[in-house]
């Protein structure tokens, strides 16, 4: 494997919207997901597998009596702590499921109950009893309680910053916004559930576990799992050929695919199943954590800032931290002398926080650009121009030139294209029937990220064809699309000449899809592949010659910091009786490189846009601290925007190639349109009303008043 | 699996007769309530008695004692009611409210009686792991110091704060509608008002029927005065959420006096809440804001609220004179 320096490719498939390769196995439904790949190592078919959860938050198990369960039809065997596998490491006490008798929150894994059919492991699983020692738990966030420093934040960046004199500079400001701001929890649901079916067999005297998990990396879940089972990572097979979604709750393995793996090692063989319900996805795949961000500004009268300050108050689990990053957009989105970011947390007997789209930036941007927009309105400035004059030359977090900001000018095509210079300066001044009308806007950033540790294979095939494989997964973005659009310009041949593998641990390995960093990352190992490939080989290779490669990082990529930009504008509809929000516009634009195929970028950026929207309206999980789970555990409860809410929604992008961060020009798409939105919708229903809510959801009681 | 017995009697009696026979059976309509109940644990019946092929799906003109009625079966569907005629052109809040609820799909399969008698959908009610004395009696209510945000302000008790779910009801509940039963001692007819009930120390009952009584049909009168009527509903998102609140209402008016005017609020009690100190304090009067708020005031004084809950005054004030004004205006035109 050779690390190979690219060259930017020429685009000829790239900027077109090739068709999604997998469009027509998708919606003739013969796209197989995790679990209905039935037919699997020759046995029988799979055992079900159900999840007892505790019904305490803290706490001893006492006792687990199984015998109503394993006498009910269909239940072949129950495993709780005392007779589940051993694992070899415990250090991730999220995954170390089933070792001990500790309780670490309420609805933590605490047995399972395997069974020929999913309704009789369900019953059994009901009828499994399990008694507690319980403890005094603590589930609630609050600001007295949310002191805890930790060491680094998501993903491993500084947890405070602190430059020049931030107090000096707001006691000398002519005009100081000071307020707090306060974002739900929200969790991820994706439409297909977690799901996992695994099965263990022995090959060459060794144990091998192969798994199909719906997953947004195969890697990284072999590298859980393989040390904590006491197995080397080629001893676990991990695929997911087609996943249903994400949005960062499948970034990483959660107990339920440690619960899949355990069960199936006592199986003899036999494949287990399992596919996690909705309502214990509230507890067991992950969710964002409510933040409180304390927000101060500094400015002089004509709105440019001397003091930034961002204090973030939020919370993590005791099981395993997770520290969200919230405040780290604040780090470098304006110019000021005088910043200060922090985050302190609550060490909370709750389920384990995770990635959810946009990590930090989501709820951060919001509490950031709804405080932007009081200081305007407190200026007696245009938002649009209180940004413009705030405009650092350099990154004011690294102090090095950004590669290419172009946030004014998202800025100014977005003002055009909405119609913003018809806004009315001040608030609460268009009532059309019986609703106030007003307009906001948000700014957008997000960090482009390149992973280290992605390899790709060309190899060439009969009659002109490629095999490019790498072990990256599809989670409904389009990636295999893309990924097929970009081996086809590095190898200068048709798309239809090239068979794309992916989503198999056994091949190249790849990082997550997430961070919005896939398409960069694999797509540079893929044109590493390919143009060392060609080095190799040349354009009329031998069948079966073959090349693999990693993409080295541009020299010059050193001297910059690479960021997307964005601009979001909303118009926002209050009910003066009613208080209900409506939002019949949405628009974002976005400076995010190079766009690879129109098409899969659209529904990237409209998808973020419309989950910025239902986390400004609706989302919000609501945890009971007397027991310590989420209440509202299930999609009638947890409100995300439906149809009827989304109308007109668009997001359009700048012309442009990033040459410097990857050899295709791009920069990644997917978390910058939920970024900033629920501050634009925010910001809209202040100008609408003259009412401003310093907490999301924007439900219709805030606005009662109005 | 649980063993369930699924059982479709020929005949309304029969039904009745079967579930009033097995102590764990249950009637089965559309099941869109039911279904996920036994997914749940929420319901855990041995015998499901499968009403949906009884021929209970009209909806025709019947000539009864007191004057013509529209006779809803039992099995129409909420779609199709929701589509009728009739039920549009002479009961626009029916047709307003089913439209309010569920989704496309569900309207498809849910049914008439099957709206009326759902159930709860109170957080702690769904949650078998949580105590509810709805669901287990004397456990305790944990909704009364929990989640809050869908909790009654109007006749709760100390042992359930639930509301009941059903827009259809409330719109039903304006119309003076009457509610078709069968049971063990033949058929009678209910008052729509004394369908449902308050929860008190009793909240296991949603309603007053005997655990055999079948509904078969709902009447409307066919008043050949034209009565104005409307439902609103207000909701954290625009479609697919239960009512925050929710008001229905009817009004006559001549020479810009109400001759008739009636009221009923959703999502604020434990059963459809006919407004009738309001009602009585807009009879005979013109309908303007001033008057709707003085009226809605004055049923709200025995309103029970919590930090969750407080906003449903104001909500529901301003819902109602919004709709009344709305209604007043459409009734003089």
């Amino acid at each position: 494997m050779t690390e190979q320096q690219t060259r930017t490719i020429s685009p000829r498939s790239i900027g077109t919207s090739l068709d999604r390769v997998d469009g027509r196995e998708k919606v003739t439904g013969t796209a197989s997901y995790a679990v209905e790949h039935a037919d699997v190592n020759g046995t029988a078919a799979p055992l079900s597998l159900w999840l007892v959860t505790s019904t305490v938050a803290k706490g001893r198990i006492t006792g687990v009596d199984a015998s109503k369960a394993l006498a009910h039809h269909g239940v072949s065997a129950m495993l709780d702590h005392t007779s589940a596998p051993r694992l070899a490491q415990t250090d991730n006490a999220e995954l170390a499921i089933l070792q001990d008798d500790r309780v670490g929150f309420r609805g933590q894994v605490v047995a399972l109950v395997l069974a020929e059919t999913s309704e009789a492991a369900r019953e059994g699983a009901a009828l499994v009893e399990v008694t507690y020692e319980q403890e005094p738990h603590e589930a609630e966030l609050r600001e007295d309680n949310a002191t805890y420093r930790p060491d680094k934040v998501n993903p491993d960046v500084e947890t405070d910053t602190d430059e020049g004199d931030v107090d000096a500079a707001l006691a000398a400001a002519d005009v100081v916004v000071d307020q707090t701001y306060r974002t739900p929890y929200e969790h991820n649901n994706p439409l297909e559930p977690h799901a996992t079916l695994a099965w263990w067999e022995e090959r060459e005297g060794r144990e091998v576990l192969s798994m199909f998990d719906s997953t947004q990396g195969v890697h990284g879940v072999v590298q859980a799992l393989a040390p904590m089972l006491g197995l080397e990572n080629d001893q676990v097979r991990v695929r997911a050929p087609y996943v249903g979604g994400g949005f960062g709750s499948k970034g990483e393995a959660h107990a339920h695919v440690m619960a899949v793996a355990l069960a199936a090692r006592t199986t003899a063989g036999r494949p287990v199943r399992l596919a996690v319900t909705r309502q214990q996805m509230f507890s067991l795949t992950g969710y964002r954590t409510a933040t409180i961000s304390h927000v101060r500004l500094g400015a002089g009268r004509d709105g440019r800032l001397t003091a930034i300050e961002h204090a973030v108050q939020e919370q993590t689990s005791v099981v395993r931290e997770f520290a969200e990053q919230t405040a780290s957009p604040t780090r470098m989105l304006y110019a000021a002398p005088n910043r200060r970011t922090s985050h302190r947390l609550a060490q909370l007997d709750v389920a384990v926080p995770s990635w959810m789209r946009a990590p930090g930036e989501m709820p951060g941007m919001y509490a950031h650009e709804v405080a932007m927009d009081e200081l305007a309105v407190a200026c007696g400035l245009d938002p649009i121009v209180l940004r413009e004059r705030n405009e650092p030359d350099l990154d004011p977090e690294t102090g090095k030139p950004f590669n290419d900001r172009r946030l004014l000018d998202c800025l100014h095509r977005g003002a055009d294209r909405f119609g913003w210079s018809t806004r009315p300066a001040g608030p609460r001044a268009r009532l059309e029937g019986d609703w106030w009308v007003g307009t906001g806007v948000a700014s957008a950033t997000y960090p482009a990220m390149r992973q280290p540790g992605n390899q790709a294979r060309v190899t060439a095939l009969d009659g002109g064809r490629y095999e490019v494989a790498i072990g990256s997964v599809d989670i409904g973005t389009g990636a295999r699309t893309v990924l097929t659009q970009i081996a086809a310009d590095a190898l200068e041949v048709e798309p239809s000449d090239i068979d794309l593998a992916i989503a198999d641990s056994l091949l190249p390995s790849a990082t997550v899809a997430g961070g919005s960093s896939g398409t960069s990352s694999w797509g540079s190992a893929i044109v590493a592949a390919a143009q060392l490939f060609r080095e190799d080989h040349g354009a009329h290779p031998d069948p079966g010659v073959h090349t693999t490669a990693s993409a080295a990082d541009d020299p010059a990529a050193e001297d910059y910091a690479f960021h997307s930009f964005g601009a979001v504008f909303a118009e926002a509809r209050v009910n003066r009786w009613t208080g209900e929000v409506r939002v019949p516009r949405l628009h974002g634009v976005y400076s995010v490189g190079r766009v690879i195929n129109p098409r899969t970028a659209r529904s990237q950026l409209v998808g973020g846009l419309v989950m910025g929207l239902s986390a400004g309206l609706f989302e919000e999980s609501h945890r009971d601290p007397r027991f310590g789970h989420v209440v509202t555990q299930d999609l009638a409860t947890y409100h995300v925007a439906s149809h009827a809410d989304v109308l007109d929604v668009d997001a359009e992008w700048l012309e442009e190639s990033d040459e410097v961060f990857t050899p295709m020009g791009s920069r990644g798409i997917g978390e910058i349109g939920i970024v900033g939105t629920a501050a634009a919708v925010a910001n809209a229903t202040f100008h609408a009303t003259g009412v401003r809510v310093r907490s999301l959801p924007l439900t219709p009681d805030h606005f009662l008043d109005a | 699996m649980r063993a369930l017995d699924h059982r479709r009697p020929a005949t309304a009696q029969e039904a009745v007769d079967l579930v009033a026979r097995h102590p764990g059976a249950t009637f089965l309509a559309g099941g869109s309530n039911l279904v996920d109940h036994l997914k749940l644990g929420v319901a855990s019946p041995d015998v499901l008695v499968d009403v949906r092929r009884l021929p209970l799906d009209g909806i025709e003109r019947v000539e009864g004692e007191d004057g013509a009625v529209l006779r809803i079966g039992a099995n129409v569907r909420n779609s199709d009611l929701a589509a009728h005629p009739v039920v549009r052109s002479r009961f626009p809040v029916v047709a307003r409210a089913l439209l309010a609820g569920a989704s496309g799909q569900i309207r498809n399969q849910a049914t008439t009686a099957g709206n009326l008698l759902q159930r709860t959908r109170c957080v702690y009610f769904q949650d078998v792991t949580t105590p509810c004395n709805k669901r287990e009696p004397g456990t305790g209510c944990s909704a009364l110091e929990g989640y809050g945000r869908y909790n009654a302000i109007l006749g709760a008790s100390p042992d359930c704060v639930a509301t009941h779910p059903s827009d259809l009801a409330v719109g039903l509940a304006v119309l003076d509608a009457t509610v078709v039963v069968l049971g063990l001692e033949g058929e009678r007819r209910i008052p729509f008002d004394e369908l449902h009930r308050l929860p008190g120390d009793r909240p296991g009952a949603d309603t007053t029927l005997a655990r055999s009584d079948l509904v078969t049909a709902v009447e409307l009168p066919l008043d050949p005065d034209v009565h104005r009527s409307t439902y609103t509903k207000v909701r954290d998102r625009a479609s697919y959420a239960f009512a925050l609140v929710s008001v229905a209402a009817s009004v006559r008016m001549e020479e810009g006096r109400t001759t008739d005017v009636r009221l009923a609020w959703g999502g604020v009690a434990h059963k459809p809440w006919r407004a009738r100190r309001a009602e009585a304090a807009l009879a005979g009067q013109q309908i303007t804001e001033d008057a709707v708020r003085a009226a809605v005031d004055l049923e709200l004084e025995t309103t029970t609220t919590n930090r969750d809950t407080a906003y449903k005054v104001a909500m529901l004030r301003n819902t109602t004179v919004m709709t009344l004004l709305d209604l007043a205006e459409e009734a003089s035109r």
